[in-house]
């Protein structure tokens, strides 16, 4: 088994839902975003989404896009992230760590080499925007062949006829964009996430993770009753853009996950 | 003459060879695949021909004259040089081409309000004159400094009840706009018609802003079929993402006999790093729903393009243009922002029209070329867009240059 289906299996275990953070890797420093990384799993994140910069984030918000300035302002490329990974598994043997960005820092690196360092270096699975299932041949088909798992967005737009389309192919868990727009806009309302999980479980066994607009450990809680994952990105990420020193950064990021943790555990007990 | 076919592209996928494609997020897919169903619906459509047919000659002024350049040519001593006159297009450039063919859709698709991108203006100025002309919502994205440079433009959009909204990010370029753009139309899939400016973009849109802009080549055809019974030999258009060139280009992709050459930014000099030159100075890539090639570092990082003209601003190229430079069909040279103003100039007093700066990069190739070339050959050239929304820039050119010699 997979870390991902290994750590999906034991959260049902425990019926509860898993808590996803989003962090850019090297925002604001290398140094700096290290240290978080290796601090989440304690602080309660039970998958670790780590983003790979972009001069471009089509799909982002304005917390992501300034994570993104903020990491390659400190000269951070894919060759550090992928190091970067090499470093948090050194210590971390068990929380899968999934990357995720755009294509075409990868296609730069040359996909064959890509998946062989990202493999070698402890990443479980890949989530690529603007690598819809039309591309498959591209790195989606190659990844799962040497193990990596792909990770679809679907979207509110995704309709019953296109959704197998999309679900084909993925692996690790489906990861449910709530709203249609980018990161850190409003979040969607609990029927309409209610619906879409439902609507999900039809067509797919792959846990389920919502994300977009989840800031508070109320909004996570609400989404951990319905959905396997919650997934928390920009919020954390504004801990980030506010601090003043990197402890204030550090802190502020581990804290709002120890917060949205204690969410995501209660959520069904209560 | 043996078929070429080189004019059947793109497949299914939307691929040029290996250029093109769809590489957008999923929330878009849906649309983008709608969006090419009913393209595909309306092409064969013949209410909707006639009814493009009628705004490209009563609302446009199609077609644009194919002008012969007495004095260019005489100035050049060699090829025999003709203008297509794209600038004498209402809105002063090729844009509205493709904008009116792309409102038609937008209103046969249901669509409330149109979104667009925007470098150089004009491309912006298009849209928000259609858009005005069918009584639709408009809102365009601009780079800061493209609206400081453009700022003439940006008034013009306002006159037309077009919301001009500022992009900060990267360098407040096209490129940036594009990305705003991408992000309000996830924002707003069901209401919103993206009308992308270029050749570029996912599958459908290299395609259909092809076809809308092709008219410019079948008229040329046309025209110099008329006045002087023949081909011509060669063909020049500056490049940015390349819409006017390849609206010219595209008819005579399959004419073995005649020589197509597109020019792209060189701005201070390719060796200087600071150019828009995709195809001369860059590798292929994926940006903004294709592959082709793009000015990137070697982490896949996108390098901010560089060129005294807002237009070719961009640091990438339409996929269409990216094969025909794999191929070899096309050859694509470029020439630098001192070379494109020195041609504005002559163009200027010569022939007594003010060209876009975009244009007049496609004029610096001529003015290389055409003396080397025997009197019989015949030249077109896509004057693209006329120059009055660069009279601050070129100022403040002249007075540089001034101050520099003092």
């Amino acid at each position: 088994m997979s870390r991902l289906q290994t750590r999906f299996a034991e959260l049902k275990e425990q019926n509860r839902a898993a808590l996803v953070t989003f962090v850019t890797a090297g925002d604001p420093s290398y140094d700096t975003s290290l240290a978080i990384l290796k601090g989440l799993p304690a602080a309660g994140a039970d998958v670790i989404e780590l983003g790979m910069p972009f001069t471009d984030p089509m799909a982002d918000g304005p917390a992501i896009q300034l994570a993104n300035i903020r990491a390659l302002g400190a000269k951070q490329n894919l060759a550090k992230t992928l190091q970067m990974v090499r470093e948090f598994r050194e210590g971390n043997s068990e929380t899968p760590l999934v990357l995720m960005g755009y294509f075409n820092p990868i296609h730069m690196y040359g996909v064959p080499r890509f998946i062989a360092d990202a493999k070698a270096a402890g990443v479980d699975g890949l989530i690529v925007v603007d690598l819809p299932p039309e591309h498959n041949g591209e790195l989606c088909d190659p990844a799962q062949a040497a193990g990596l798992d792909f990770i679809r967005l679907t979207t509110p737009t995704t309709d019953d006829v296109r959704l197998p389309t999309v679900l084909n192919g993925s692996s690790g868990f489906v990861y449910y964009v709530s709203v249609a727009g980018v990161t850190g806009a409003g979040a969607a309302t609990l029927e309409h996430v209610e619906e879409a999980v439902a609507r999900l479980r039809r067509h797919t066994d792959l846990p389920i993770s919502i994300g977009f607009g989840i800031r508070t450990p109320e909004q996570a809680a609400s989404i951990a009753r319905l959905a396997d994952g919650v997934v928390v990105g920009s919020a954390l990420i504004d801990h980030i853009a506010n601090a003043s020193t990197p402890d204030q950064a550090i802190d502020g990021v581990l804290s709002l996950c120890a917060a949205l943790a204690e969410g995501v555990r209660k959520a069904r007990v209560s | 003459m043996t078929q070429t076919n080189l004019r059947n592209g793109p497949d299914a996928n939307g691929l040029f060879g290996a250029f093109g494609g769809r590489y957008v997020a999923e929330t878009l897919m849906p649309l983008i695949l709608d969006l090419a169903r009913e393209y595909e619906a309306a092409k064969e459509d013949p209410a909707f021909k006639e009814e493009l047919a009628y705004f490209q000659r009563d609302y446009v002024g199609r077609p644009s004259p194919l002008y012969y350049a007495e004095r260019l040519t005489e100035f050049c001593g060699g090829a025999k040089i003709y203008l297509k006159r794209e600038e004498l297009n209402h809105t002063g450039a090729h844009k509205i081409n493709n904008c009116i063919g792309q409102i038609l859709l937008a209103r046969r698709m249901g669509k409330k309000r149109i979104i667009a991108e925007t470098g150089a203006g004009m491309h912006g100025v298009a849209t928000a004159t259609v858009a005005a002309r069918f009584g639709l919502d408009c809102v365009i994205y601009m780079g800061t400094t493209d609206i400081e440079r453009q700022q003439a433009n940006v008034f013009r959009m306002k006159l037309l009840g077009a919301e001009v909204i500022p992009v900060v990010a990267g360098t407040g370029t096209l490129k940036d706009a594009m990305n705003e753009a991408l992000r309000d139309w996830v924002t707003n899939v069901d209401s919103t018609f993206y009308l992308i400016g270029t050749v570029a973009g996912p599958h459908p849109y290299p395609a259909m802003v092809r076809d809308f802009q092709s008219v410019i080549g079948k008229e040329t055809r046309t025209q110099l079929q008329d006045q002087e019974g023949r081909l011509p030999d060669s063909l020049v258009a500056c490049i940015g993402g390349g819409s006017n060139a390849m609206g010219l280009f595209h008819p005579f992709l399959d004419d073995k006999s005649v020589e197509i050459i597109g020019v792209e930014a060189a701005g201070y000099g390719i060796e200087t790093g600071k150019h828009a030159a995709s195809l001369n100075g860059g590798v292929p890539g994926v940006l903004h729903g294709n592959r082709t090639f793009l000015l990137q570092d070697d982490d896949g990082q996108i390098i901010d393009a560089h060129s005294i003209s807002a237009g070719l601003d961009y640091p990438g190229i339409g996929p269409e243009h990216a094969w025909l430079h794999d191929i070899g069909r096309v050859q694509y040279t470029s020439v630098t922002d001192d070379e494109a103003l020195d041609a504005f100039h002559k163009c200027c007093r010569l022939e007594g029209i003010i060209p876009a700066l975009e244009s007049a990069h496609a004029l610096a190739e001529v003015f290389k070329r055409a003396p080397t070339l025997p009197k019989d050959h015949l030249m077109v050239v896509n004057l693209s867009g006329r120059g009055d929304k660069d009279m601050q820039t070129v100022m403040h050119h002249m007075e540089q240059s001034k101050q520099e010699k003092h």
